[in-house]
């Protein structure tokens, strides 16, 4: 504070020189290799993440009748089929909780996950005048594409709720680890979508395997049915998909099944930071070229 | 003031146009086979990485090459050249959008680049919102947007509207916000790329006039520009790129002049020996514009006492079309001094068959005011109205005065306002004094 008052009250002309050598410096040069990922600027651009979430979540249903229930709709029609199909004609076991809050409670996290993967894969190009017309940490346009999509998560959570107490269902202590899984979820969808918004922007093929690839991912994650199919060792292994961790995790900290996902989680959380932090440096490497080829 | 804000070092930008991506008058088996064979070249491609460089479709070409130059604080520099000469590349390497393939530049203070009006609004957003979110994206902290909203809006003339989503503006009061927003960016250093050339002539006024501010200012500004009138207004220095490297670096009038002579030694002609890189579009090109005196021979420099030829040679690719050449003329304050519309009789309201044309308006003497005009060439179709050609300040001509006592200034040497000269009826009536004192 004291230096800063002595600048205040110093001759104009000394100050200017003193503003200048204070002059932020860029170098601008050809970088070889892999980058640094330069997370305090991505931080120092955090108002631009901000209104950049402001705005997709403002404009995602704009012009639409229903507006925002189709973030609950969307996992609410699925837990109906659902429930027809594989609860009551298959028969598919759901560790004793009501067929339908069984497959709910892993349809918003998953719902969460696809939209993410969806949108966030051609964000970049679908933000392509942004990318030739002005700098900022490109990484802010995927990072704000998935967390905007917390807030239909939020929605589709409410009504999980409202299901759950339905249900007459008591959330065990263990709903605490809630904000870690949805963290999980989060990292898990963040990691992919760095390689596939990365990888879309000179390859627009892959706008056309993302509905293969989530209904695929969707049937390899434990969604209509229960990982209790499985045994150990198995299991575990089954959580190196990311989202299995996740799903499990949900059910067992708000259904209270039995199913002691830990070993699960902690194979899913390895395997989402491995993806995010490799899907971090792949995207900062790829763009470079971002506005030569978007 | 003498401090340096940037400084380039053999910058250069290589990009590689593959010829495939090229192929705009493929026949439609051609296509066919790309389709099938180019997925193939390209996973073959990208499984052995470093063969693409020796790919013989590839070619390399080189948007920039080694730019040098330093720009001190404060300055307003210009940067001109034609079509493809490396312009909008500087920007956008200055400015961190893209990677120079080699060089350094070094850039001291915080840089805001204006390359384009209204970057990120969003059609959906009131015109309240998009202020924020187009602050944000161009540099802007929200404490700076929410202190200048007010004179924002006051600027952009559209208070009324300031709730309605941007998608029912007209496309003036577009621009007009947009422009207002960038114009309170405070970076240390600006770099502006031909917004001007949107918005009516007052709002374009308007912003020249708050660039000229943001220059004096204390800040530093990169304003690119075809309208060579108002950078020469602007600018006191400018960089004149061509083929991707500097040409010409210096005083404005010099390195502008230099520009419009071109290769050719004058400024007063331009022409376009090969059709395909001729300006224009499917239905007319431009081969050539020209100067010429009443004698035919082409000129730089008019007396004021002659009349001038403003002559433009066309091809028309398609036949039975109307066509309106016209062109305008600017001073070098950036002045608008009149626009002409091809009147001739002879294909007035008549379509026209495939052939090479040449029209030239005749301006009279004793009409255009002393000092350099800059020319545009401009040909459209109508009914409906189709752009063709539009080429701003392509040729330019001095306008000499006389000091004989034959011109509006009669034996007045002194200052001359004004953007026309005519030499004007005077009548003068005389009547002898009633009471002599």
């Amino acid at each position: 504070m004291d230096t800063e008052h002595v600048l205040e009250s110093r001759p104009v002309a000394t100050r200017v020189g003193q503003e200048s050598s204070l002059l932020p410096k860029f170098v601008i040069e050809p970088s070889r290799g892999w980058g640094q990922l330069n997370l305090g600027e991505l931080w120092a651009h955090r108002e631009l993440v901000y209104f950049l979430i402001w705005r997709d979540i403002k404009v995602r249903y704009k012009q639409t009748a229903l507006g925002a229930s189709w973030a609950v709709l969307q996992p609410l029609l699925t837990m109906m089929i659902f429930s027809v199909f594989f609860g009551r004609l298959a028969k598919v076991p759901s560790d004793g909780v009501p067929y339908p809050l069984f497959s709910f409670v892993a349809l918003v996290p998953w719902t969460f996950f696809a939209n993410a993967l969806t949108l966030s894969s051609n964000s970049l190009v679908h933000n392509a005048n942004l990318l030739t017309k002005v700098y900022f940490p490109r990484l802010a346009i995927p990072i704000a594409t998935v967390v905007g999509g917390v807030a239909d998560f939020a929605l589709g959570f409410l009504v999980m709720l409202g299901l759950i107490a339905w249900y007459g269902i008591v959330p065990t202590v263990n709903v605490v680890f809630l904000p870690f899984l949805l963290l999980l979820a989060l990292v898990t969808s963040l990691g992919i979508s760095l390689w596939l918004a990365a990888v879309n922007v000179e390859f627009r093929d892959v706008r056309y395997t993302i509905p293969f690839l989530t209904q695929f991912w969707m049937f390899a994650t434990p969604i209509a049915y229960p990982s209790s199919l499985l045994s150990e060792p198995w299991r575990t292994l089954y959580g190196l998909n990311p989202m299995v961790g996740v799903v499990e995790g949900f059910r067992w900290a708000l259904l209270g099944v039995n199913t002691a996902p830990g070993p699960m989680v902690a194979a899913s959380s390895v395997v989402a930071i491995a993806m995010l932090v490799s899907g971090a440096f792949y995207f900062r490497r790829m763009e470079r070229t971002f506005a030569d080829v978007v | 003031m003498s401090e340096l804000a940037i400084r380039a070092d053999g910058l250069g930008k290589q990009y590689r146009i593959s010829h495939l991506a090229r192929g705009a008058r493929k026949s439609f088996r051609e296509s066919v086979v790309d389709m099938v064979s180019s997925p193939v070249r390209r996973v073959g491609r990208m499984l052995r990485r470093e063969a693409a460089v020796e790919d013989e479709t590839d070619e390399i070409l080189w948007a920039l090459h080694d730019a040098t130059f330093e720009i001190k604080r404060g300055e307003i520099v210009g940067l001109i050249g034609r079509n493809g000469a490396g312009k909008s590349t500087l920007l956008k390497v200055l400015s961190r959008i893209t990677e120079p393939s080699i060089g350094r530049a070094e850039i001291y203070g915080r840089m805001g680049s204006l390359l384009e009006v209204g970057t990120g609004f969003h059609p959906e957003l009131s015109g309240r919102e998009n202020i924020f979110l187009n602050g944000a994206i161009l540099g802007m902290p929200k404490v700076d947007i929410q202190r200048k909203f007010d004179e924002i809006v006051a600027f952009s003339e559209i208070e009324r509207f300031l709730d309605t989503p941007v998608k029912y503006y007209s496309s003036g009061m577009y621009v007009r916000l947009a422009f207002a927003v960038a114009a309170h960016l405070e970076p240390e250093i600006l770099l502006v790329d031909e917004v001007l050339a949107v918005g009516d002539a007052q709002f374009q006024k308007k912003c020249l006039a708050k660039m000229e501010d943001v220059g004096h200012g204390g800040r530093t500004v990169i304003f690119v520009s075809h309208n060579l009138s108002a950078v020469t207004r602007i600018c006191p220095r400018v960089i004149l790129l061509d083929a991707g490297r500097v040409a010409a670096d210096g005083p404005a009038s010099q390195v502008v002049s230099s520009y419009l002579t071109g290769g050719l030694g004058t400024m007063a002609a331009r022409e376009w020996d090969d059709i395909k890189t001729a300006p224009g579009k499917d239905i007319v090109r431009l081969r050539a514009a020209r100067i010429r005196g009443r004698d035919g021979q082409i000129r730089d420099s008019i007396d004021i006492r002659e009349g001038v030829g403003i002559e433009m040679e066309f091809e028309t690719l398609q036949p039975g079309y109307l066509l309106m050449p016209h062109f305008y003329l600017w001073n070098e304050e950036g002045v608008s001094i009149m626009g002409a519309i091809d009147l001739d009789p002879a294909w007035r309201r008549k379509r026209r068959p495939l052939g090479r044309w040449v029209t030239t308006g005749w301006i009279p003497p004793n009409l255009l005011a002393e000092g350099t005009v800059f020319v545009d060439i401009a040909i459209i179709v109508t009914e409906p109205t189709i752009e063709q050609v539009w080429e701003p300040s392509l040729i330019a001509f001095h306008v000499v005065g006389s000091m004989d006592g034959d011109t509006h200034r009669g034996d007045w040497a002194g200052h001359c306002p004004g953007t026309v000269r005519p030499m004007l009826d005077w009548t003068t009536e005389y009547s002898e004094a009633e009471s002599r004192v």
